[in-house]
């Protein structure tokens, strides 16, 4: 077990340097002088000469990529253009929303998809069946924005129950008037990854109920709850996890519009804000912590298996 | 028991069942998919049709018809530079189908043979790998966002910044269905017949690959629809000179309170393509590859 | 099934009884799988299912347990009783509560029939929690572990404590049986519960069933394909085909006097375990030569250096010798994991042996590298196992069968008329060049797959566990095929089994093999016939149906007998 928690670990690292390697050509590689872009349209020759050699753009290539991921390391992921504050520190400003607001989403998401998709298996052909399934085709298929402005129209403004836009922190204003606030934002966020987790958990269930140890559950008389939770559930967990990991990139898609939508000033409105203002190192800032906490996130998951599966506890 | 333990019958499957998956249906495919293969056939045709279609120009400004509502000459009413907004749409349908196509195709094309390496190389293997790993932990609109504040954003750059990221998807299916198909008897038959690696790679191995390929391409054409109108929507994407269905959301946000109709009319036609698409897409995967049905939708 | 009947009218009240059982597909329109099913068991007795694949006899026990795939199979008509009680109507509740305490039924895989993410001891525990609520959790572990016991596990509280994967086949159908007897149901179905083990522990398995089915009075429903295991095993005997019974008899009637032809076809195709006369030596050229083969899995990798790990090496094979000469058959057989098939393979160059010389007609081919080994490929070509994966389904039987001479410069016309002669020559009709592979059955596609090798004109075929995926009827005709082909063209054939029967009838020398080593070398007659080494003596006693010579009806007149170990000075041929 120790070796294999080990082995996912240290997988983890040369997908961290793709990253760190592609984000860094991405720059170097795109048309246009690098030092334009990290000083913005209003430097000066003088600024620009600085950061040039501060990037240290006459060095061989690898040599500045080993000085920028070097910087990296140590935490320094460059300076906003807008705000001529660090990127780090413009980041950790931003982090509270869209983290609360993600946990929320994640959890409403699987509890409200998991038992879908159990249930659509178990009823496999029926009108339930086709119901979860025609849900989960629309959860793929309508835009998110889109759903983010039926949901305000109908239950901010027309019913007025909660309101339009806005967020407010847990940290000052409590529990309820951020779950007031984040409701809808989290119902938004949710749509496609329990369109996904119901629908991942509904295949891997009807793979696992064709399965001969189910068959053998049903031939002791075991009846249908204990086959479906006790058996089935947890041997089709991994692939579910594994979707909940890989999922994760939509709902970094999902925070930056959703935090559009709703004017919550978390990491996806620093996203956009970056957009517009083509606030580089800001950009590329959000790409590595975010590339790293999905990386992070699929190892936790690739971890966990280890706790569901004998067969890799004792590999 | 009314749990159904939907186990192949010991004796009877095999023998009955015909191994070759047809590529046409037998009996007429549902009435879900049949709506949705003419809602696409509509847009295409409108996407095809649009400058014959649209009942004015979409880029004709009118300051004096700001925001109307829909009436007899604007038929959907207008936007806030007194635009058309039915024209407008329905030029916005030629850009999502050429970003959804082109990324499906493009996505393909470079996927397919780093597949085949990956899956039959395992040298290749470990470092093609190592960097789809690295590009599918991008998450693909910041990847988008960070290519187009780079270079500025046209129809080809969004296309391109849409389409590497799904690029890992197609590698992982290819790869995953060739380290399958090395092993079956018929391939190592093949290699004992003296034929060569590309007669093998090609002629037994890439086949396989098809009716998988064509699922997941319906797949990425769906979301590529759907990621160039959320760069659109997040003013990252294709000028507003070019209508597609996300700008004319985004500049529609501004003044949604008073007219949601600017944000609604596109929505829908999005949400009715990308859903034609998808169901399309699910009714291939049964057709050609019930296996597939793990690999989930749209992403 | 009047036999039957007066059976039943003199036995005591039967614990089975199945009356007219109709099963049809869901499908539109519906065809019938079952056709009208009658038998009964009664106390104590051994009942065999037999019959080949599409017969429905494991239809027939998956609906006396209710356990029909929902949705594809329904029972259309018939009575199914089980002590009086009428299960084809009773309640779902009802029949949960009769499954495991008074029927219960053991699987054919026993590697996958256990749930993976649970201790076998919980998964045996778990029927006493589901049926029988009063006892404690003490009460319920001592009964586990004495039924452990019963099973004949050793160490059981570390077995209770095991996961699936840690337990080898046999072990796991002990875990079945146990779970399946915990309860002392009055009736076992067993689905072929000992297909997918070895014949050692095929051996133990049938013994453990009879043990405890004398100990507690059950009736089993046996279910098989095997001629052999019905002989040792069966009280009477119901052949079915196609969805009917052919007939019902006790056990040394109908394996004397058959009463339908069909019967009398199923036992003729059982291949005698009496080795047949080696053919005599007309040529004496070497075509095919192991010199001190070895393959070795799993070279120590820089990781488990790293680690500190000893180096999960494994010895596939080791010091592998033996020469085949032209126009003979040399069989290798062995049970899962006795490396025969490594050597299959070495020999084919599908892999490369780590130590050790292949020549095919004089030349090691061993350690050539792709493009060196591709003249040499076409003097040795393969049968595979598995007819419905040995042929490529997206090409025309035509295309398969002339890729190889194509590749090696035949032009497609000519190539394609001798395609064309080949399949006259397996007993396949000229138009099946334009067919698929789908639109034949296995023993057909088989057939094609000889053809596509002889296509190549090879001096070498290398059949490994050619015939051990069709029925006994097809498994004859293409063991008499390949017997014809080789006295038309000459050609040396290397077998690959784990069947003794098939091994005796058609090897001219045999090579037995266990855990990589080779243990037994020499002429069929004498290896098969009065084996030295111990390992080969214990393969040829767990042999089901020994003492039977099915063919002929009657019972083999001189049998290997169990003697103490013979003493280990094997002399090893040559």
């Amino acid at each position: 077990m120790f070796s294999y928690c080990l082995r996912r670990t240290l997988a983890a690292v040369p997908v961290m340097v793709v990253v760190a390697l592609f984000v860094f050509l991405l720059l170097r590689l795109s048309p246009g002088d690098p030092a334009a872009i990290i000083a913005g349209d209003m430097a000066t020759p003088a600024q620009l000469d600085r950061i040039r050699e501060t990037l240290g753009l006459n060095q061989p290539i690898y040599l500045q990529f080993f000085h920028w991921a070097g910087e990296l390391l140590r935490g320094d992921f460059g300076t906003s253009l807008m705000s001529n504050l660090p990127v780090t520190q413009l980041m950790a400003q931003r982090l509270e929303p869209t983290v609360s607001l993600a946990l929320l989403s994640i959890v409403l998401s699987v509890v409200v998809a998991v038992p879908m998709g159990v249930i659509a298996a178990w009823k496999h052909g029926s009108l339930i069946d086709n119901a979860v399934m025609s849900v989960s085709v629309l959860g793929f298929s309508v835009p998110v924005f889109v759903i983010g402005y039926l949901l305000i129209k109908v239950f901010a403004i027309d019913l007025g129950w909660l309101p339009v836009q806005g967020f407010k922190r847990i940290s000052e204003a409590g529990f309820g008037p951020f779950i007031r606030h984040a409701i809808l934002p989290a119902l938004m966020l949710s749509t496609i990854y329990i369109a996904l987790i119901a629908r991942m958990t509904r295949a891997s269930m009807l793979d696992v109920l064709g399965e001969d140890f189910v068959r053998t559950a049903h031939a002791k008389g075991a009846s249908e709850t204990r086959v479906l939770f006790k058996h089935a559930l947890r041997n089709a967990g991994v692939p579910i996890l594994e979707v909940i990991g890989t999922g994760f990139a939509l709902m970094i898609t999902g925070v930056v519009v959703t935090e559009s939508v709703f004017n919550i000033p978390g990491l996806g409105r620093l996203t956009v804000d970056a957009i517009l203002s083509r606030d580089y190192p800001v950009i590329q800032g959000l790409i590595l912590v975010t590339s790293g906490v999905y990386v992070l996130i699929n190892l936790a998951i690739d971890l966990s298996y280890a706790l569901l599966d004998p067969r890799i506890r004792y590999q | 028991m009314s749990l159904s333990p939907p186990h192949a019958a010991p004796d009877v499957a095999g023998a009955t069942v015909p191994r070759r998956l047809r590529f046409w249906p037998r009996q007429r495919p549902g009435w879900t998919v049949m709506i949705a293969a003419v809602c696409l056939a509509l847009i295409v045709i409108v996407a095809i049709l649009a400058p014959w279609l649209a009942p004015h120009d979409p880029l004709e400004m009118s300051p004096a018809n700001r925001l109307k509502p829909p009436g007899t000459d604007y038929w959907l009413g207008s936007d806030a530079y007194g635009r058309d907004l039915l024209s407008r749409v329905l030029y916005g349908a030629r850009v999502s189908l050429i970003v959804g196509i082109g990324s499906a195709l493009i996505s393909v094309v470079i996927g397919l043979p780093l597949g085949i390496l990956a899956g039959f190389f395992r040298g290749l293997d470990s470092l093609i790998m190592r960097v789809m790993d690295g590009l599918m932990a991008i998450p693909s609109v910041l990847l988008a966002i960070a290519i187009v504040s780079l270079i500025s954003a046209n129809l080809w750059t969004v296309m391109a910044a849409i389409t590497i990221p799904e690029i890992p998807r197609v590698v992982r299916l290819v790869r995953s269905v060739v380290l399958s198909a090395r092993e079956e008897p018929y391939v190592e038959a093949a290699v004992s017949l003296g034929s060569s690696l590309t007669t093998v790679m090609w002629r037994h191995l890439m086949p396989n690959t098809l009716a998988p390929l064509i699922v997941m391409s319906t797949y990425i054409c769906a979301s590529a629809i759907l990621t160039e109108a959320i760069l659109s929507f997040l003013g990252a994407g294709i000028g507003t000179e070019t209508p597609t269905w996300g700008n004319i959301m985004s500049e529609g946000r501004t003044y949604f309170l008073i007219k949601p109709s600017l944000i609604f009319w596109p929505g829908i036609m999005l949400s009715i393509c990308i859903l034609s698409i998808n169901l399309l897409g699910d009714a291939a995967r049964d057709r050609l590859d019930p296996r597939l049905q793990k690999r989930g939708g749209a992403q | 099934m009047s036999d039957d009947a007066t059976h039943a009218g003199l036995a005591p009240a039967p614990v089975l009884e199945i009356r007219g059982l109709k099963v049809t597909t869901h499908a539109s329109p519906a065809k019938p799988i079952l056709e009208g099913i009658d038998f009964s068991i009664a106390p104590g007795e051994t009942l065999c299912l037999v019959g080949e694949s599409g017969s429905g006899k494991s239809v027939t026990s998956l609906a006396v347990m209710g356990l029909l795939p929902k949705g594809s199979l329904t029972v259309t008509g018939g009575r199914i009783e089980l002590e009086g009680n009428a299960l084809l109507d009773a309640s779902p509740k009802r029949l949960r509560d009769l499954r495991a305490s008074r029927m219960a039924m053991i699987f054919q895989e026993p590697m996958t029939a256990l749930n993976p993410l649970m201790r076998v001891g919980e998964q045996i525990e778990e029927v006493l929690v589901m049926h029988q609520k009063g006892l404690s959790s003490t009460q319920r572990r001592e009964r586990v572990l004495e039924m452990l016991d019963q099973v004949q596990l050793p160490d059981i509280e570390r077995v209770y404590a095991s996961w699936p994967h840690q337990l080898s086949g046999g072990q796991r159908q002990r875990i079945m049986i146990a779970m399946a007897l915990i309860l002392e149901p009055k009736l076992l179905i067993a689905d072929e519960p000992t297909t997918a083990l070895d014949v050692t522990t095929q051996k133990q398995i049938l013994k453990l069933i009879k043990q405890l089915q004398e100990r507690h009075g059950t009736s089993v429903l046996f279910i098989t394909h095997d001629m052999g295991v019905v002989a040792d095993i069966a009280d009477r005997v119901c052949v079915m085909r196609h969805g009917e019974v052919v007939e019902t008899q006790p056990i040394e009637a109908l394996l004397r006097r058959p009463k339908t032809d069909y019967t009398r076809q199923l036992l003729t195709a059982v291949p005698s375990l009496r080795p047949r006369a080696a053919r005599e030596v007309t040529d004496r050229e070497i075509v095919l030569e192991a010199i001190e083969l070895e393959k070795r899995y799993g070279q120590t990798s820089r990781w488990a250096r790293l680690t500190g790990r000893a180096s999960a090496q494994t010895l596939a094979a080791s010091e592998v010798n033996f020469a085949l000469t032209r126009g003979r058959t040399l069989g290798i057989v062995g049970e899962s994991g006795s490396g025969k098939s490594t050597v299959a393979r070495c020999v084919m160059r599908m892999i490369e042996p780590t130590a050790g010389g292949v020549r095919v007609m004089g030349k090691d081919i061993a350690s050539l590298g792709r493009a060196a080994l591709r003249p040499h490929r076409k003097r040795i070509q393969m049968i595979f196992q598995d007819p419905f994966r040995s042929l490529n389904p997206r090409l025309t039987i035509g295309a398969s069968l002339i890729e190889g001479p194509v590749n090696y410069g035949t032009p497609r016309g000519e190539a394609l008329a001798r395609a064309a002669e080949l399949l006259a020559l397996v007993g396949l009709p000229k138009d099946a060049l334009a067919r698929y592979p789908h639109q034949f059955s296995g023993g057909q596609r088989q057939r094609i797959a000889i053809a596509r090798a002889l296509a190549m004109e090879p001096d070498v075929l290398v059949a490994d566990e050619a015939v051990s995926a069709l029925d006994v009827s097809v498994q004859a005709q293409v063991l008499a095929l390949l017997d014809d082909i080789q006295r038309r063209l000459g050609v040396a054939v290397l077998f690959i089994t784990h069947d003794l029967r098939v091994a005796a009838q058609i090897c001219d020398e045999v090579m037995v093999m266990q855990k990589g080593v080779v243990v037994e070398y020499g002429p069929a007659s004498r290896v098969l016939g009065a084996p030295e080494h111990p390992y080969t003596r214990s393969l040829m006693l767990a042999a089901p149906g020994r003492h039977w010579d099915f063919s002929r009806f009657r019972p083999l007149d001189r049998v290997l007998e169990e003697t103490p170990a013979s003493a280990s000075n094997a002399a090893v041929y040559p």
